[in-house]
């Protein structure tokens, strides 16, 4: 009795703190209607729709009509020809892009960071930040172009021996052309978050180094680059929680039948399948699969580096 | 100092500029490569193997074919429709969002911050986004590049984080001026944080302006084709002859070559031309949206 009538009370009391809470910032809740309607419409509704995954869909029953598959096409996708080369495709290029491509942006950051001369470093800055915004299309355009049996990059290597043939018609050069134009376009954009972060560190522990005969490099290796290793850590932890979602618009543009073995990843392989060939259940599993995966990944990270050094997204 | 680290860091700052500056060539050469190209006379073009250093011979044939071209005339206009309408929702429905959530003391406050923080993490995937984006009727409108990619939850928590650094005091004034929410943000915090905002649209009207991926999905008709759609037909399916109709085949193919480059000069330029603009922003807006929270 006493407990039911504490329990009620409570109630009531979160209930007036609702209405009270609502009354108050009925304007603020106004403002956010908008917001929300995007979030449950464009966001929310689509993850309910991923349970096509689990079933059979078709247009014509609808999400709710058609029938339960459970695991049907997990199954499948896992059991088929396709499952290890697009694993294997997709994790291999992102360790690549996370070996080659990941500390670029760092090492430039900090090439920048030691010149004096500011002309030159603006110059620097602005001339590396431009390919970010030539439009993937464009930028596919020049390297189909560039290394195409009579571009620029091709007749160039054909001087040291190369064959002279189409380089995207060539397996094993697809992952080193999509690392390379990747640091190219992307390499001065991402170097800006590093060069922020690299203004914050304080100048005295230079001021005694210099005074202790640091050389620029070691003031370098022993300052600077411990002085933006939080940031470093978090943008890696971003980084694996996007681990499998290969840049997959690049991949579509750029590849062709004869370089699947190699090019063909999980996101290029759910476009195919889902959008051209329309088996949106098959698909949406396996776009299930991938989220999965990188939720897994984000959170592992995650961890570990809270562990490691106590720096954590979360 | 001692002599030695001196000599070391003389070494140092050789290398580094050295770097740098092979850095800047590898960067430029290939827009530069693009630039001369679109300039040059056709013939001598296809002709010509290896590096361009200068544009070979002067011809703007190319930018003629160009802008005749009705595709790339309705791309322009289509493009144009969906970065002004685009980045004006964009800017509008992220500043709410974020505005709202930037307010303490509202209680479901953290609700909302984690359910939209959560899409970032987990999404319902491409099919399911587009079978939404058909129930709800949006297939084949330009709107369908508009309306589901309103917010940028990214740009949003960058957004609420600037919001956050504008100080009380200025409100609590305000509101005892009179004013309500609309008139705070709209009159106080937005203009207060003018960096950030110029850094949004950019970010904002850079993705329009280029974005490909969902209007080959999403548009059926070509009358709205953005130029980004067009430009891939041009560029990667080499289907140049509708542009260059009424010349000789051989020319045509010639032509073809040159039509491309001045394509990529064309829809490129106006983006470039943006953002010298907005760069002095740029570290300062970055700033913002590294801190974390």
């Amino acid at each position: 009795m006493e407990a039911t009538r504490a329990a009620a009370s409570r109630q009531n009391t979160f209930a007036k703190r609702v209405v009270r809470d609502f009354l108050l910032n009925k304007y603020l809740y106004l403002m956010m209607v908008p917001v929300l309607a995007y979030y449950g419409i464009f966001h929310y509704t689509p993850m309910y729709g991923a349970i096509i995954a689990f079933k059979d869909y078709t247009p014509m029953k609808g999400i709710t009509g058609s029938e339960w598959v459970g695991l049907e096409h997990f199954k499948a996708f896992m059991g088929s020809y396709y499952f290890w080369r697009i694993l294997k495709n997709t994790v291999i290029i992102s360790l690549y892009s996370l070996c080659f491509e990941f500390p670029m942006p760092i090492i430039l950051a900090l090439l920048i960071n030691e010149v004096r001369h500011q002309l030159f470093k603006r110059a620097v800055q602005t001339i590396t930040y431009m390919p970010y915004f030539v439009s993937l299309v464009v930028i596919c355009g020049m390297i189909v172009d560039f290394t195409n049996s009579d571009g620029v990059i091709n007749t160039l290597l054909t001087y040291f021996g190369y064959d002279g043939k189409s380089m995207l018609q060539k397996q094993e050069l697809f992952r080193s052309i999509y690392i390379i134009s990747e640091i190219w376009q992307k390499i001065g954009w991402e170097s800006i978050i590093y060069i922020a972060a690299l203004m914050g560190i304080d100048q005295e522990q230079f001021e005694a180094a210099r005074i202790d005969g640091a050389s620029r490099w070691k003031q370098m290796i022993h300052i600077t680059l411990p002085g933006i290793l939080p940031t470093i850590t978090i943008l890696f932890i971003l980084r694996m929680g996007n681990m499998l979602n290969v840049g997959f618009e690049k991949i579509i543009l750029l590849y062709n039948p004869a370089i699947y073995d190699t090019a063909d990843v999980i996101s290029s392989f759910v476009y195919r399948k889902g959008l051209l060939e329309l088996s949106w259940s098959y698909s949406s599993a396996v776009g299930i699969f991938n989220s999965i995966v990188n939720l897994c990944l984000l959170i592992s990270a995650n961890y570990i580096s809270r562990k490691v050094n106590e720096n954590s997204l979360w | 100092m001692n002599r030695e680290s001196g000599a070391i860091d003389k070494l140092f700052d050789i290398i580094i500029h050295a770097l740098l500056i092979l850095l800047v060539a590898a960067t430029l050469y290939p827009l530069l490569y693009v630039a001369f190209a679109s300039i040059s006379d056709a013939g001598e073009l296809i002709r010509h193997k290896g590096f361009l250093y200068k544009p070979l011979g002067f011809s703007l044939e190319a930018y003629k074919s160009v802008f005749s071209n009705p595709g790339i005339l309705t791309g322009y206009r289509n493009t144009l429709f969906i970065v002004v309408f685009g980045v004006v929702i964009n800017l509008l429905m992220t500043a709410l969002g974020a505005y709202v959530l930037s307010r303490k003391n509202v209680m479901w406050n953290k609700l909302f911050t984690f359910l939209i923080v959560f899409t970032m993490f987990f999404q319902g995937g491409m099919i399911p986004v587009y079978l939404t984006v058909k129930n709800v009727g949006l297939v084949n409108s330009l709107w369908s590049l508009i309306l589901p990619f309103a917010i940028n939850t990214f740009n949003l928590i960058i957004m609420r984080t600037a919001f956050l650094a504008v100080p009380d005091s200025l409100e609590e004034s305000a509101k005892i001026d009179g004013a309500n929410h609309f008139t705070i943000l709209f009159r106080i915090i937005m203009p207060l944080s003018m960096p950030v905002i110029a850094v949004m649209i950019l970010y904002y009207a850079v993705e329009k302006w280029n974005g490909w991926f969902w209007a080959s999905i999403f548009l059926k008709d070509r009358e709205l084709f953005p130029l980004q759609i067009i430009l891939r037909e041009i560029l990667l399916a080499n289907s140049t002859d509708s542009m260059s109709t009424g010349a000789a085949a051989a020319e045509r193919f010639q032509i073809g070559e040159t039509i491309k480059y001045a394509t990529i000069m064309v829809s490129t330029i106006p983006i470039l031309c943006v953002y010298p603009f907005v760069q002095k922003y740029f570290v300062k807006g970055v700033m913002i949206g590294a801190v974390k929270g």
